[in-house]
C-alpha cells in the first residue's frame, strides 16, 4: 500500500528532473503541467483510499517503525496533499502566461517541482527528522524561486527570508536533537507513546522550542517578519504558491505535533497558542490596513489568517480543530488565487501599487468578478468558503465561552473586508491614473486562457465549497476526530510492534 | 420627449424588461399564496444543506414573511420598470440589472429564510449587492466612500448579528427560526442579554437607527432606482424585519422596550428635523426614510395589538409612498436637471403624471384621509393610549415626527409642482417617459384605493403579520378610516396643523436647523477621522514591527525563543545540572576553545572573508568532534562540505564591499547569552535522564544481519533512513541550481 503514499512525493521529483534536463526548451512548462496533473491524480487516489480505509501508513524500505522512516496519511495529511496538488496544477497553468523564457532557462520548472515535492513530503512523513529534511528541501527550493531572476528587491527580500527561516530550521533541528535525547525515537507515533514516560516539565520546554520553530514557518506573531519582507518580490506564480502553501506547512506541523506529541500540558500550551492566535490575527490585519501595494496587503493577510488556524488548534475542541482544517484548505485556495489575480492586474494594469493602477472594473469585468469571489471569501462573507471557515471557528469559540477571541475573530473579519475593498476601490473602481482602459482583451489569447483557467478554476472551487460545504466539512470533522484521538494514527504506524 | 426617452433607443434593448417580468411573476405568486397564509397556515420548504451544523435550506412563508415578500416583489416591478428607462444607454446597465436582481432575490431569501444562519447568508448578500450598487458611479470618490461606509457599518452589524445567531443556537440547540418561535422564548435565558444586544446591533445598523444612521443618507450616491428600492423600501427594512421576526422570542422585557423605544423615537424625531434641513429632494427623502425606520422600531418596542397593527400598516404605507416619491424625484431630476428644492417650482403643467403621482403619494405620507397613510397614523396614535409605559414620550415623539412629515411632504411633492420656481432651471422641464411615471402612479393609486378599502390590506397583510408577531390574529385591530372622534383623531388634527405651520416657516427653520447641525458633533464627519485613526494605528504598529531591519527581526525571533523556553523552565523548575558528567579532557577542551575562537572572530571582525574563515574554524572543530567520537566518515563529509562552503562563499563575498564596523549593543550579547543558557540548560536536563537505546540497539543488530553493511552510519544513511538522504541530495542539487541561477540571473539582470 505504501506506493500510494510515495507516489505524490515521487511524481514531482521525476517532473523536476525532467524539467531540469529540458530547461532551455519550451517543453519544460508542459512537463510541469503533466507532472502537476499526475500529482493531482495521485493525491485524489490517496484521498479516496484514506477516506475509504482510514489512516494509511507505509514503511519506507520496509524497515518497521520506528526504525525506518514512515509515511502516514490521515485525513489532514491527505487533504493537505490534495490541496497542494490543486494549487500546484493551477499555478503550473498560470505559469504558462506568467513565467518568461529567461526564468525558465534559469531552471524555474525544476525548482517549482522540487518545492511541490518538499511540501508534499512534509505533509506525508511520519518521522520528525524526515520532516526536518522536507523543510530544508522546501526552504532551498523556495529560496531559489524567490531570488530567481535576481533583481535587487528580490535579493533583499530573499536574504531576510532565508536568514529567518534558517534560524527556524536550526531551532527545529536542535529541538529534534533534544527530543531524541529525551525519548530515543524520531517516529512521531512512537514519540506520542514515548513522551508519556518522560519528565513532563522538560517536555514542555522542548515543546515550546518547536512552537517557536514552527511559529516562524507559520508566520505567527511575533515571528512573521520574513513573510511581508519577501512575498511581494518574486514572480506572481511564485508568490501565489508560497502564499498558498509555505506557511501552511508550519501550521500543519504545529497541528500535528501539538495534537500527537505535545498534548501533555494543555494548561500551558493552549493559552499560549490562544494569545498567539489573537495577536497574529490583529497585527496581521492591521499590517494589511497600512499597506498600499496589492501584494503587500495580501501578504499581511496571510499572517492575519494564520491566526484563525492557530485559534482552531488553541481551542482544541472537535469543532475547532475541524474548523482549523477547513480553514487551512479554504485559505490555500483563496489566497493563492488572490496573488494570481494580482499578477493579471499587474500585467494589464501596469502595476501592483494601488495608486498606479485602476479602471479594471470598467474594462475588465470578468477579472473584477473573479476578484470578488476570493476577496469576499477571504473576508468571510457567505455563501463563500471563507464564511464556513470563520463560522466554525467563531462558533467553536462561543461554544466554550471564549467571548473575547470570538469578538477578535469577527472584528478581524471586518477589517479584512476593509482591506479587500481598499484593493477593490483602487484597482477596480477608481479610473486608471493614466486614463488607460486595461482589458483582458489586450492579452494574447493563449495567455488569457492560461490566466482564466487557473483563476477561474480556483474561484469555482471557492464557490463550490461555499455552496456545498458538507463534503469538505465531513472530511475536516473526520480529520479532527483522528487528530484529537491519535490512537488510530499510532496503531496505523506502529501496528506491528505494539 | 427627448431622444433618450424613446422606447427603441440604443443600449438597453429589452433586457431591462426581464427583471420587470420576473418581479411581476414573483409578485403574482406571492399574491396567490395570500389566502392560505391569511388562513393562518405557514408554508414550509426545507432541503438538507449542512447536516453536521444542523443547517437546512429552510424557507417559511407566514404573514410577516409574505408581507415583506409582496412588498419586495411589488415595489420591484415599479423600480425595475423605472430603471429600464432611467438608465437607458448606461454603459454598465447589464451589471446594474445583475446586481439589482441579485439583490431582490437575496432580499426575498432573507425574509423567507427559516433559519437564522441562512437568514444571515442572505443578509450579507444584500450588504454586498448594496455595496456594489452604492458604488455604481464608481468614478466618483464620493460614491466609493459612501459604498465603503455602508459596507463597513452594516457589515459590522452583520457580524454582531452572526454572533447573536450563534448564541441563540447555543442557547436553544438550534438555529431554526420556526423552532425558536415555537419555543418558550429566550427572555429567561442566561444568554438573553448578550443575544439581544448582538441582534439589535445588527438590526440597528442595517435599519440605520441612531447613532448608526449616518451611512444611509450617504448611500444616496447610488442611482435613484437603487435608493428607492434598497435604501428606502426594502433592504434597510431588513433590520426591522429581524426585530419583528424575533419579536415573539425576544420582546416583552424592559430592555427590549427601552432600547427600541428610545432608539426609534430619537431616530424618528432627529431624522425628520434633518429631513427639513435638506434642500436636495433626494436627501430629504433619505431622512424621511430614517424617520420611518425609527417609527417602525418604536412600534416594535411594544407588544400591544395597536402598536403591532400600526407597525404592519405603516410598513406597507411607507413602502408605497416612499418608493413612489423616490422614483418621482428621479423624474424631476431627469426632467429639469436638478433636485434642488430652492430652485424647483411650476412643474405641474410640464410634468402632469409625475405631479399627480407625487400629489397622491405625498398626501399618504402626510397621513391625510382617505389615504392608507392616514389609517396607519391613526393606529399609531391609538397605540399611544395603550402604551405600557411613558405614553407621553411616545405620543410626543410620534406627533412631532409626523408633523414634520407633513411639512416635508409639502416641500417634496407640492412646492416643486405648484409654487413658482425659485430660480432658473438647468433644463426646460419635460415629462419623463411612461415607464418612469407609470409605476409610481400605480403605487400612489394603490395608496389611495387601499385607504378607501382597507379590508384588502387587513386580510392579506396586516392580520397575518400581527399573527406572526403576537401569535394571535385576534390581536389585530381593524383598519378603518372613521373610528369616531377619539384621541387619535385629535392628535391627527394637531399633527396636520403643526405640519402646515412648519411648512409655512420651513425656510427660516431650515436655516436654523442647518446652523445647529453644522455646529454639532457629526458621526459622518468623524467617519473619516475614524478611518484615518485606524490607518494611523496600523501604520504605527507596522513601522514598529515590520521595520525592514533584519537585525531587529532576528533579535525579536531569538527573544521570543528565549521567553518561550524560559517560562516553562521557570514554572517547572527545569534546571538540574547533571553531576554525572565527566570533566572534559584536554582534547575536548581544546576543541571548545577553538570553536569559541572561531565565533569570536566572526563577531568581532569587519572583514567578510575573515568572518567566513571564522565560521570555517567552527565547522572544522565540529568535524574534530566527530573524529574523537569514532565517526571518521562523517567527519570527512563535514570537512568537505565546510571547505566547499568557505570557498564558495568567499568567492561570492569578494564582490561585496567591506562591512561598515558597527557597535553591537550589549543587549545583543545578553540575548545571545540568554538563548545559549536556556538551550544548554535544556540539554543538561535531557542528559540527566538515561537515553533510550532502542533505535541504536536495533541498528547495531540489524545493520549487518539484515541490511548487510558493516558501517552502521552508512547503513543508516543509505538504507534505514534513505529517504532523508534522498531529500538531502535534493537540497544540495537545488542549492547548486539556485546558486547558478542567482549568479547568472544577476549577471543577466545587470546588463
Amino acid at each position: 500500500m505504501s506506493w500510494f503514499l510515495a507516489l505524490p512525493i515521487a511524481i514531482p521529483f521525476v517532473a523536476a528532473v525532467a524539467a531540469f534536463l529540458a530547461r532551455g526548451y519550451r517543453v519544460g512548462r508542459w512537463i510541469s503541467i503533466v507532472g502537476a496533473l499526475a500529482h493531482l491524480l495521485s493525491a485524489i487516489l490517496l484521498i479516496s483510499v484514506v477516506s475509504a480505509e482510514g489512516i494509511l501508513a507505509g514503511q519506507m524500505g520496509t524497515w518497521p517503525a520506528p526504525f525506518g522512516i514512515t509515511l502516514v496519511a490521515d485525513n489532514l495529511s491527505a487533504g493537505m496533499v490534495g490541496v497542494t496538488a490543486v494549487i500546484g496544477l493551477a499555478v503550473a497553468i498560470y505559469a504558462l502566461a506568467d513565467i518568461d523564457e529567461r526564468l525558465e532557462n534559469l531552471g524555474y520548472h525544476a525548482l517549482y517541482n522540487v518545492l511541490i515535492a518538499g511540501v508534499t513530503g512534509a505533509f506525508l512523513t511520519g518521522d520528525l527528522f524526515n520532516l526536518y529534511v522536507w523543510f530544508e528541501v522546501m526552504l532551498i527550493a523556495s529560496f531559489g524561486l524567490l531570488v530567481l531572476g535576481g533583481d535587487r528587491e528580490q535579493i533583499d527580500g530573499g536574504i531576510k527570508y532565508v536568514a529567518l527561516n534558517l534560524v527556524s530550521t536550526v531551532m527545529f533541528l536542535t529541538g529534534v536533537g533534544l527530543l531524541y535525547g529525551q525519548t530515543g525515537t524520531l517516529n512521531m507515533a512512537d514519540l506520542a507513546l514515548a513522551t508519556e514516560n518522560v519528565d513532563q516539565g522538560l517536555l514542555t520546554v522542548i515543546a515550546m522550542m518547536f512552537m517557536v520553530a514552527f511559529g516562524v514557518k507559520a508566520a505567527v506573531f511575533p515571528l512573521f517578519f520574513w513573510l511581508p519582507a519577501s512575498y511581494h518580490t518574486p514572480a506572481f506564480s511564485v508568490s501565489a504558491v508560497f502564499a498558498g502553501l509555505l506557511t501552511k506547512v508550519g501550521v500543519y506541523s504545529l497541528i500535528r505535533m501539538f495534537t500527537l506529541v505535545f498534548d501533555h500540558d494543555l494548561g500551558f500550551t493552549q493559552p499560549v497558542l490562544l494569545w498567539v492566535a489573537a495577536l497574529t490575527m490583529i497585527t496581521g490585519v492591521l499590517g494589511a490596513a497600512s499597506q498600499t501595494d496589492f501584494r503587500k496587503i495580501l501578504s499581511f493577510h496571510i499572517v492575519s489568517q494564520i491566526g484563525y488556524m492557530v485559534l482552531g488548534l488553541a481551542l482544541l475542541t472537535p469543532l475547532a480543530v475541524a474548523g482549523a482544517v477547513f480553514y487551512l484548505i479554504h485559505h490555500i485556495i483563496v489566497k493563492a488565487n488572490l496573488f494570481l489575480i494580482a499578477g493579471v492586474a499587474d500585467r494589464i494594469g501596469g502595476s501592483t501599487c494601488l495608486s498606479k493602477v485602476g479602471g479594471l472594473y470598467a474594462s475588465a469585468p470578468l477579472l473584477a468578478a473573479l476578484f470578488l469571489v476570493p476577496a469576499f471569501s477571504l473576508a468571510g462573507f457567505p455563501p463563500l468558503s471563507g464564511f464556513w471557515a470563520k463560522y466554525l471557528l467563531v462558533k467553536a469559540s462561543l461554544d466554550v465561552g471564549a467571548w473575547v477571541i470570538a469578538g477578535v475573530a469577527l472584528v478581524v473579519g471586518l477589517l479584512t473586508i476593509y482591506s479587500m475593498t481598499k484593493i477593490w476601490g483602487a484597482v477596480f473602481w477608481t479610473p486608471h491614473p493614466e486614463g488607460r482602459e486595461p482589458s483582458l482583451k489586450q492579452l494574447d489569447p493563449a495567455l488569457r486562457r492560461a490566466y482564466l483557467v487557473s483563476i477561474g478554476g480556483l474561484a469555482g472551487l471557492t464557490v463550490l465549497i461555499g455552496l456545498v460545504p458538507q463534503p469538505l466539512l465531513t472530511f475536516s470533522e473526520v480529520a479532527a476526530e483522528q487528530l484529537l484521538d491519535p490512537g488510530a494514527y499510532i496503531d496505523a504506524v506502529l501496528g506491528e510492534v505494539r | 420627449m427627448s431622444a433618450a426617452a424613446s422606447s427603441d433607443a440604443p443600449g438597453n434593448g429589452w433586457t431591462g424588461i426581464a427583471p420587470v417580468l420576473l418581479s411581476a411573476a414573483l409578485f403574482a405568486w406571492f399574491l396567490s399564496l395570500g389566502p392560505q397564509v391569511a388562513a393562518g397556515e405557514t408554508l414550509r420548504l426545507a432541503v438538507p444543506w449542512v447536516p453536521s451544523l444542523g443547517l437546512e435550506l429552510a424557507f417559511a412563508i407566514d404573514g410577516l414573511a409574505l408581507a415583506f415578500a409582496l412588498m419586495i416583489s411589488g415595489i420591484g416591478i415599479a423600480v425595475m420598470l423605472h430603471a429600464h428607462f432611467y438608465l437607458r444607454g448606461d454603459r454598465h446597465f447589464g451589471r446594474f440589472l445583475l446586481f439589482m436582481m441579485s439583490f431582490m432575490l437575496s432580499m426575498l431569501g432573507l425574509v423567507l429564510a427559516d433559519d437564522l444562519i441562512l437568514l444571515f447568508v442572505f443578509w450579507e448578500l444584500t450588504t454586498i449587492t448594496s455595496y456594489l450598487l452604492i458604488g455604481y458611479g464608481h468614478d466618483s470618490a464620493k460614491s466609493r466612500r459612501s459604498a465603503l461606509q455602508a459596507l463597513f457599518v452594516t457589515g459590522a452589524g452583520g457580524l454582531a448579528f452572526l454572533a447573536g445567531a450563534i448564541l441563540i443556537g447555543i442557547a436553544t440547540g438550534s438555529t431554526s427560526i420556526s423552532e425558536l418561535l415555537a419555543g418558550d422564548g429566550l427572555t429567561d435565558h442566561a444568554l438573553y442579554l448578550p443575544i439581544l444586544i448582538l441582534v439589535l446591533a445588527g438590526a440597528f445598523t442595517k435599519s440605520a437607527q441612531y447613532p448608526f444612521h449616518f451611512w444611509l443618507p450617504n448611500a444616496m450616491a447610488a442611482p435613484t432606482p437603487v435608493s428607492a428600492f434598497l435604501h428606502s423600501a426594502t433592504m434597510v427594512k431588513a433590520g426591522v424585519y429581524l426585530m419583528a421576526r424575533l419579536h415573539p422570542a425576544l420582546s416583552g422585557t424592559d430592555v427590549w422596550f427601552w432600547a427600541l423605544t428610545i432608539a426609534g423615537a430619537v431616530t424618528a424625531v432627529l431624522a425628520s428635523l434633518l429631513a427639513l434641513r435638506q434642500t436636495d429632494l433626494k436627501q430629504a427623502l433619505a431622512y424621511t426614510t430614517l424617520m420611518a425606520l425609527g417609527t417602525l422600531t418604536l412600534l416594535l418596542g411594544q407588544s400591544t395589538g395597536y402598536a403591532i397593527t400600526a407597525f404592519a400598516t405603516f410598513l406597507i404605507v411607507h413602502a408605497l409612498y416612499k418608493a413612489a416619491l423616490f422614483l418621482l424625484v428621479a423624474n424631476i431630476d431627469h426632467g429639469t436637471g436638478t433636485r434642488d428644492a430652492t430652485l424647483l417650482g411650476g412643474l405641474g403643467r410640464a410634468m402632469p403624471f409625475t405631479a399627480l403621482a407625487a400629489m397622491l403619494s405625498a398626501l399618504s405620507m402626510a397621513g391625510l384621509p382617505p389615504f392608507l397613510g392616514f389609517i396607519g397614523k391613526e393606529l399609531m396614535y391609538a397605540g399611544v393610549e395603550n402604551a405600557p409605559t411613558w405614553p407621553e414620550f411616545i405620543g410626543a415623539s410620534l406627533v412631532l415626527a409626523n408633523a414634520l412629515m407633513v411639512a416635508v411632504a409639502a416641500v417634496v411633492a407640492f412646492k416643486p409642482f405648484w409654487r413658482p420656481p425659485g430660480g432658473p432651471l438647468p433644463a426646460e422641464p419635460h415629462e419623463a417617459p411612461w415607464g418612469m411615471w407609470a409605476g409610481p402612479l400605480v403605487l400612489a393609486i394603490l395608496a389611495t384605493v387601499l385607504g378607501i378599502f382597507p379590508a384588502v390590506v387587513q386580510s392579506l397583510v396586516v392580520t397575518p403579520t400581527v399573527d406572526s408577531l403576537l401569535q394571535d390574529p385576534a390581536e389585530a385591530k381593524e383598519l378603518k378610516l372613521w373610528a369616531g372622534v377619539n384621541l387619535a383623531l385629535i392628535l391627527s388634527g394637531v399633527t396636520v396643523g403643526l405640519g402646515l405651520l412648519i411648512y409655512l416657516l420651513h425656510q427660516p427653520l431650515r436655516r436654523m436647523i442647518a446652523r445647529i447641525d453644522e455646529a454639532t458633533f457629526s458621526l459622518d464627519g468623524n467617519w473619516d477621522r475614524f478611518l484615518d485613526g485606524l490607518i494611523g494605528l496600523a501604520t504605527w504598529q507596522t513601522r514598529v514591527l515590520q521595520n525592514g531591519r533584519l537585525k531587529s527581526y532576528m533579535s525579536i525571533t531569538f527573544l521570543t525563543l528565549l521567553v518561550a523556553m524560559a517560562a516553562p523552565m521557570i514554572v517547572y523548575g527545569v534546571w538540574e545540572i547533571p553531576t554525572s558528567l565527566d570533566a572534559p579532557n584536554w582534547i575536548e577542551a581544546a576543541i571548545v576553545l577553538l570553536i569559541l575562537a572561531g565565533i569570536a572572530l566572526v563577531i568581532l571582525t569587519s572583514s567578510r572573508i575573515a568572518a567566513i574563515a571564522g565560521l570555517g574554524v567552527v565547522g572544522v572543530s565540529v568535524a574534530l568532534v566527530f573524529i574523537i567520537n569514532g565517526a571518521p566518515d562523517v567527519a570527512i563529509t563535514q570537512l568537505l562540505v565546510e571547505t566547499l562552503v568557505v570557498v564558495l562563499v568567499a568567492v561570492a563575498m569578494l564582490r561585496l564591499p567591506f562591512l561598515t564596523p558597527e557597535r553591537r549593543p550589549a543587549t545583543d550579547a545578553l540575548l545571545a547569552l540568554g538563548v545559549g543558557t536556556v538551550v544548554t540548560l535544556t540539554l543538561f536536563a535531557v542528559l540527566a535522564a538515561p537515553i533510550d537505546r532502542r533505535l541504536t540497539d536495533f541498528f547495531e543488530l540489524a545493520s549487518y544481519t539484515e541490511a548487510y553493511g558493516r558501517n552502521i552510519v552508512n547503513v543508516i544513511l543509505v538504507d534505514f533512513r534513505a529517504l532523508d538522504t534522498f531529500g538531502e541530495i535534493a537540497v544540495v542539487a537545488v542549492a547548486a541550481l539556485s546558486a547558478v541561477a542567482l549568479l547568472r540571473g544577476v549577471r543577466g539582470g545587470g546588463k
